[in-house]
């Protein structure tokens, strides 16, 4: 486990080398001059050359990229050309917004998904198969734009049982320790916050959690099916095993690494889908930070924002390549 | 036909079976999928929708009738009428076109030059499917409607500029599906006796190699379809595709949340269209996957 572990992890530095420079050229790639886009038509002949230093497109490319690559190993992430704070740091109390974010939403898509998906092979052709599958067809045409307007229109305007936008009661603040909200409101104790925190939670994670719900849900569905063929359910079947335990037990641990291979997956594509939640329900996370600073042409963060997310990305699935290396030990020899 | 002499009980192989070529063999099949068939006419639906578009609309997608401003769904406006006073069912209907333009041709200009990449990839190998390879997989790091914005935010926020983000994103996904494709029909043997009769690489690869390949990239073609619908929309929903007054789905979505509690029509319609005509090619895309290539299936 352990050379697999290394090797995994060396496998990692061109990919990560690769980030770094795309990102890197994602600024020179503007058309025209960068630093006269960034400051308008009427900035001053000064500020744009003061502007082309500090993002130091005076120099040769590989030399700023050497710069670039060793201010990032050092964790400097730049400064933003709007507040002119540090975007390392500024970018934390949005980070942990999208974290909690996708954490929720992850949580409502696999419990749901996968029991979904072992009830519907379970029960295979059984009312309850056909309204899942299409449900889950329908899930994964779904624009979560949209989903995330029709809840909002539904659950908080016509209904108005919870919040419209936003990540808590603006009333009464909650103090920020980690960021993570649910985690600072159990420290303090607060629990009338904790409840304002999680009824601000629900409708945002169910947008995000859509998508990856209805995959993992088909994915389940279809790789516990085949499972449930098999010799050794049949026998487990035989010796008078009772069912939930031969599905919840047997068949689920043999189904399980396409559906964590899907769950990696997915937490990406949930990562980018976080941009479109989080506009739509005012949540003050990463994917909005990034889209600010495109209205605002700040290309530092949008870089940045992008690169965090991307190393996010490639973290997750290695963390799951690890996984199922230490599930199924046949993984690591190919 | 000696051969069809023999009893229906005595299954004797190549007997009553008459050949089929494998295309019809898979239309044959993807006719009896239900849900493949409803998605096909779906597609087919908004297609239509698409080219009759002047014929089906009753105004034209910006024509404003200020005095008629966020009027409910009723007999004149199907799906009520905007903030402009525009009528909705008329911009539904005109949207049709930009969602399935920027579908097909971002679609087809990853495939081209996915196809270019994957077949230099697979059939060169050494350094060059190294660099191809790499790249691909640094492209596939990034989420991809977040790699998407990112393009946006370069190039600056346009129709044109979104579908090309779009046909930049998927071309990863088709160029490593024709590399594996290259690498598998490379060992086969007849195109071992094709080199050996002396025939041209690039003929090898535009004569055997590339039609071999056609099945899968249909199938994946058409369920990228369906994302990049759905990928231009948000980049329109964001304010990085579509400019006004192109009735463009995501953009029309984005101009109705200011309206969500007076006039929810303006935000229904188009989403459902967006909906829909993903769900069409999805359903299509699955249905032709079983259909054309079994080995693909989950």
């Amino acid at each position: 486990m352990l050379t697999y572990t290394v090797k995994r992890l060396f496998s990692l530095i061109p990919v990560l080398l690769g980030l770094s420079l795309v990102v890197f050229f994602m600024i020179r790639a503007i058309p025209g001059d960068p630093a006269q886009l960034i400051l308008g038509q009427l900035a001053t002949k000064e500020a744009v050359e003061s502007l082309t230093k500090q993002l130091g497109l005076d120099q040769p490319w590989f030399v700023q990229y050497f710069h670039y690559l060793g201010n990032l190993v050092t964790g400097d992430l730049g400064e933003s050309i709007r507040t002119k704070a540090p975007i390392s740091e500024e970018m934390v109390p949005y980070l942990m917004a999208t974290i909690e974010l996708s954490f929720c939403a992850m949580l409502v898509a696999v419990v749901i998904g996968v029991n979904a998906g072992i009830i519907s092979a379970w029960f295979q052709n059984s009312w309850f198969d056909y309204v899942a599958m299409v449900l889950a067809l329908i899930g994964v045409s779904m624009p979560i734009f949209w989903l995330g307007l029709m809840e909002q229109w539904v659950f908080a305007i016509n209904l108005d049982w919870l919040p419209t936008s936003g990540r808590e009661e603006v009333r009464n603040p909650v103090t920020a320790i980690t960021n993570i909200y649910i985690i600072d409101t159990l420290i303090q104790g607060r629990t009338d916050q904790l409840v304002e925190v999680i009824k601000h939670l629900v409708l945002p994670s169910i947008a995000l959690a859509t998508i990856p719900m209805a995959i993992i849900a088909r994915i389940t569905r279809s790789t516990m099916l085949e499972v449930m063929r098999s010799d050794f359910i049949r026998t487990a079947r035989a010796k008078g095993l009772k069912m939930f335990w031969v599905v919840y037990k047997h068949s689920l641990k043999n189904a399980i690494i396409p559906v964590l291979t899907i769950i990696g997956l997915q937490t990406g594509l949930l990562l980018g889908g976080a941009i479109l939640t989080e506009t739509i329900f005012s949540w003050p996370g990463i994917g909005r930070y990034i889209y600010e600073a495109i209205g605002y042409r700040d290309y530092p963060v949008v870089q940045s924002g992008v690169l965090v997310i991307a190393f996010i990305f490639v973290m997750i699935n290695l963390v799951i390549d690890l996984l199922y290396a230490a599930i199924d030990p046949r993984i690591k020899y190919h | 036909m000696e051969l069809s002499t023999h009893k229906n009980d005595q299954p004797i192989i190549g007997t009553d079976e008459k050949v089929v070529s494998p295309w019809l063999e898979a239309w044959i099949s993807f006719k009896k999928n239900k849900l493949a068939v409803i998605g096909a006419f779906i597609v087919i639906f908004f297609i239509l929708v698409a080219i009759f578009a002047p014929l089906i609309a009753p105004y034209t997608f910006k024509e404003q009738m200020l005095s008629n401003r966020l009027l409910p769904p009723s007999s004149d406006h199907w799906f009520g009428t905007d903030d402009f006073g525009r009528d909705i069912f008329s911009r539904v209907v005109y949207g049709a076109r930009i969602s399935l333009w920027v579908g097909f041709l971002a679609v087809l200009g990853s495939i081209v030059v996915g196809c270019l990449l994957g077949i230099l990839a697979g059939y060169y190998g050494k350094w060059v499917d190294t660099i191809i390879s790499r790249t691909f997989d640094i492209m596939l790091a990034f989420p991809s409607i977040l790699l998407a914005i990112a393009i946006v935010a370069v190039l600056g926020p346009s129709l044109r500029n979104a579908l090309i983000a779009i046909a930049i994103i998927n071309i990863p996904n088709f160029g490593r599906l024709i590399r594996s494709r290259v690498l598998t029909v490379k060992q086969e043997e007849y195109i071992m006796a094709a080199k050996a009769v002396g025939m041209k690489n690039s003929r090898i690869l535009f004569h055997h190699v590339l039609p071999n390949s056609m099945a899968p990239i249909i199938v994946q073609g058409t369920l990228a379809i369906a994302t990049a619908i759905i990928e231009a929309a948000a980049l329109g929903f964001l304010g990085l595709g579509a400019e006004a007054p192109n009735p463009e789905w995501g953009k029309m979505l984005a101009d109705a949340r200011t309206f969500l509690i007076q006039a929810p029509w303006t935000m229904i319609f188009p989403g459902l269209a967006i909906m829909l005509t993903v769900l069409g090619f999805n359903l299509m895309g699955d249905g032709l996957r079983d259909a054309l290539d079994p080995r693909m299936k989950n």
